[in-house]
């Protein structure tokens, strides 16, 4: 059976952390596929405005980041001040090559296309945040109740 | 082999449904594939959408990314959408004669 809606769970707050999903948001509306994005714990920093275009790649801790020629980059190497704002650079420039675009101009591109965006309420309430906070385009700050309700007959997907 | 059948002439598709040869395509074909996927009448909108993908596919080889496509076409990411709500990136793509889209954006 083919999937009709996806609910992807958002909750990890760094550049390859919440471009994967994202991507699969917006590839699921161009298929035809409802997507509904729920944005959890660190997740959230995709959707708050002041941050969304200001997320870093993480470069401590990474066991796949690897230094151009293929070698493994040295742990000691990704704590190097201005290591992860370098890395950073370069990912989003080789992804604006691929037209893959600024987190702020993609959740704007989802919306649009009709996903829906929210937030979860127990890291809203832990981080002391509000609707204030958040881009025009997220609907509500949400339970885990209402994500589950919402996401009736549909593939949960968690990144 | 699925072939599309048109009035005068029998038209190959390739495995995903799509038309195997792009010179195949004519006005003519694009309403046909658009009433399969269910739009009854082709508006001026939906053909600005059609020709700027053909135009790109003639220039690189593959369709153009969703982002791509609203920002230089003129019609934007809500009407892009409503034109095809199907999903705009394959069945624009199939109306418009060409391959599957390759891209993930």
């Amino acid at each position: 059976m083919a999937i009709e809606k996806v609910s992807i769970v958002v909750s990890r707050g760094s550049l390859e952390g919440v471009y994967p999903g994202l991507i699969m948001a917006n590839g699921a509306r161009m298929e035809g596929i409802e997507a509904t994005l729920f944005f959890t714990f660190f997740g959230l920093d995709a959707i708050i405005k002041k941050r969304m275009d200001n997320l870093s790649v993480a470069t401590v801790g990474n066991a796949a980041l690897r230094l151009p020629g293929g070698m493994k980059m040295p742990t000691v190497m990704g704590a190097i001040p201005g290591m992860s704002s370098f890395v950073t650079h370069m990912m989003k420039k080789e992804m604006d090559k691929i037209d893959i675009p600024p987190v702020g101009e993609f959740i704007e591109m989802i919306h649009d296309a009709g996903g829906e965006l929210y937030a979860c309420k127990a890291t809203v309430d832990m981080f002391h945040l509000g609707m204030k906070d958040f881009c025009p385009q997220v609907s509500d700050i949400i339970s885990v109740g209402q994500f589950y309700e919402m996401s009736e007959n549909a593939e949960i997907i968690f990144t | 082999m699925a072939v599309l059948e048109m009035e005068n002439k029998t038209l190959e598709l390739d495995a995903d449904g799509f038309l195997a040869n792009i010179d195949d395509w004519n006005e003519d074909v694009a309403k046909v594939f658009a009433k399969e996927e269910g739009i009854e009448e082709l508006t001026e909108q939906h053909w600005t959408v059609i020709n700027f993908m053909r135009d790109v596919f003639k220039e690189k080889g593959d369709a153009p990314s969703i982002r791509r496509l609203t920002k230089e076409s003129g019609v934007n990411t809500k009407e892009l959408y409503a034109l095809f709500p199907k999903g705009p990136a394959k069945k624009a793509a199939r109306i418009a004669g060409i391959p599957k889209p390759k891209g993930c954006i």
